[in-house]
């Protein structure tokens, strides 16, 4: 792999995440390494069970059981993390039917990360938040259920970004959106990175989504990295590891014969 | 075995009551199908599960329709007794998710052969169950016959639905976003073995779906779903030349490996696609 990172804002080496212990132990995550430049938006693409959304949420915070190292911005990261650091990274979850508090306001969904880092000007800034997601005043006192899923989606952004993060995590962020919102949901990502100059890692199993948000990408299985490509590898089909290209046959759409030559992973 | 139409559909409308007011869920949709794969799309609350559901009579809202006949018989006002003739034995159905879908504390094996009631002497069944298993591409039939749910996989817990759904032979399969839970290889080899059933038991198949780009190389025909209506019906290998700005804006949407672009294009919605479709 030559990365021409030369100071990285995520740089990863030898991370490895466990589960459980002797017989039942599951190596979730085996030996990653990877680097993203500031302003990069890196994706990691793979089936369920590839340890992609384990790496991101490790990498958030949510699982201080890892091995290896990780640093943000260069700062290594240790088991407790200290406030100022977390706030630098953010994360936008898969479900916005499920990562909104069903009985707080929007408006109370985005004061309380500014009130636990003690932030001032907080009315001010939750405005600011959700016109910067396209969303009007009129939605600061709705509650999730008044909204559609794309409009969770985007005060689910709004709450990765009311931090004023470096890195935002994107775990599977518009899959469970329709196409059409989907498109809605990926421009304003793009925006608010060339904006705000965001770096991003985006975890999906839509290699589609993936090649349009991200120039480098690491196609992940059973834990480890099969390969690290670029979009133009994907586009033009330079793929050196036969399950990365079955996937890129699979993101293509229905054809019995490749699927009859289909191999088992 | 008669070559006429496995079902027709004439004016289909589906209603609910609701603290708002009454919602027009489903309004005049119109088919007719024969031993096909017929894709139904739309997004979320076009009225394309509403449309599979009432087919079966399980749509909580109210039906009414100028027809809707399987092989001629009509499926509108019947008894409990008739529809139990009908639904799983004639027409089957699978859902989205098998987590949901399949009992949780019955081992597979144990829901096969509810679905085999039919079937007196129990070894024959188990046979019978044991054969649909390994039709779906089951490679240890007897495993998954013993597992229970939760030991299965999702593409596995999805095959084994579909075996279940076939154990009475149906005619017709309808299936609700059968795939979109599952991985993408997973997906199409559970396509392939639906593709496999409609061709070697000339069953019908209605796939329900959001994704054109799947339908395009998966389907024979595409209805087109909008608040309710049919917008445009296609053959599916002439999705490229569809006319309707809502069929082009769907197809344009979703981010393509081999033709990036800056910006994806937003549907821009036309307030006169909910005016009524002259069929």
């Amino acid at each position: 792999m030559t990365d021409s990172v030369t100071q990285p804002i995520i740089d990863i080496e030898d991370l490895s995440i466990s589960f459980g212990h002797g017989a039942d132990r599951v190596d979730a995550v085996k030996n990653v390494s990877f680097a993203v430049a500031p302003g990069e938006s890196y994706g990691l693409v793979g089936e369920s069970g590839s340890g992609k959304s384990t790496i991101l949420r490790a990498l958030a915070g949510l699982n201080p059981h890892w091995s290896g190292r990780m640093a943000i911005a260069g700062q290594q990261l240790t088991a407790n993390r200290p406030r100022a650091l977390r706030r630098l990274v953010q994360m936008v979850f898969q479900d916005p039917y499920g990562s909104l508090h069903p009985k707080h306001t929007v408006d109370r969904i985005l004061s309380e990360p500014l009130i636990i880092h003690g932030f001032d000007d907080i009315e001010t800034r939750v405005r600011a938040a959700l016109d910067r997601v396209g969303l009007g005043p009129a939605f600061r006192f709705r509650y999730p259920h008044q909204l559609s899923g794309g409009q969770r989606q985007r005060v689910a952004i709004a709450r990765a970004l009311i931090l004023e993060p470096k890195v935002v995590l994107l775990d599977e962020p518009t899959s469970a959106l329709d196409v059409s919102i989907q498109a809605e949901v990926l421009n304003l990502l793009t925006d608010l990175r060339q904006q705000l100059g965001l770096t991003y890692v985006l975890v999906s199993h839509d290699l589609g989504v993936v090649a349009h948000m991200c120039k480098r990408l690491a196609i992940m299985r059973t834990g480890e990295v099969v390969e690290t490509a670029s979009a133009d590898d994907l586009s033009e089909g330079r793929l050196l590891h036969a399950y990365s290209r079955q996937l890129l046959i699979a993101s293509r759409g229905y054809d019995e014969a490749a699927i009859a030559a289909f191999g088992d992973f | 075995m008669d070559n006429g139409p496995i079902l027709e559909v004439e004016k289909l409308n589906i209603r609910f009551n609701t603290p708002v007011g009454e919602v027009h869920a489903v309004r005049d949709v119109s088919f007719t199908m024969g031993r096909e794969k017929l894709a139904i799309v739309g997004e979320s609350g076009s009225g394309k599960s509403q449309t599979g559901r009432a087919i079966l009579g399980l749509t909580p809202g109210k039906v009414t329709a100028d027809k809707l006949a399987f092989h001629g018989q009509s499926l509108l006002n019947l008894d409990d007794q008739q529809w139990r003739a009908i639904r799983g034995r004639r027409i089957a159905m699978v859902m989205q998710d098998p987590k949901y879908s399949l009992n949780p504390v019955m081992t597979v094996g144990e829901q096969l052969l509810e679905a085999a009631r039919d079937i007196k002497e129990e070894a024959q069944a188990r046979q019978h169950a044991l054969g649909m298993l390994a039709a779906v591409r089951i490679r240890d039939p007897e495993r998954v016959y013993r597992a229970w749910p939760h030991e299965l996989s999702g593409g596995m817990g999805q095959r084994a639905m579909i075996a279940m759904m076939l154990m009475a032979e149906p005619e017709l399969l309808i299936a609700d976003e059968p795939t979109s839970a599952l991985d993408v290889t997973v997906r199409l080899q559970v396509l392939a073995i639906l593709d496999d059933l409609v061709k070697m038991r000339h069953m019908g198949l209605i796939f329900i779906s959001h994704d054109l780009n799947l339908v395009r190389t998966f389907c024979d025909r595409v209805l087109v779903m909008y608040a309710g209506q049919v917008l445009e019906r296609l053959k599916a290998s002439e999705l490229e030349q569809a006319k309707h700005p809502y069929t082009r804006g769907l197809l344009a949407c979703p981010p393509e490996i081999d033709h990036r672009r800056q910006r994806l294009p937003v549907l821009q919605r036309d307030p006169s696609w909910m005016d009524p479709v002259r069929q």
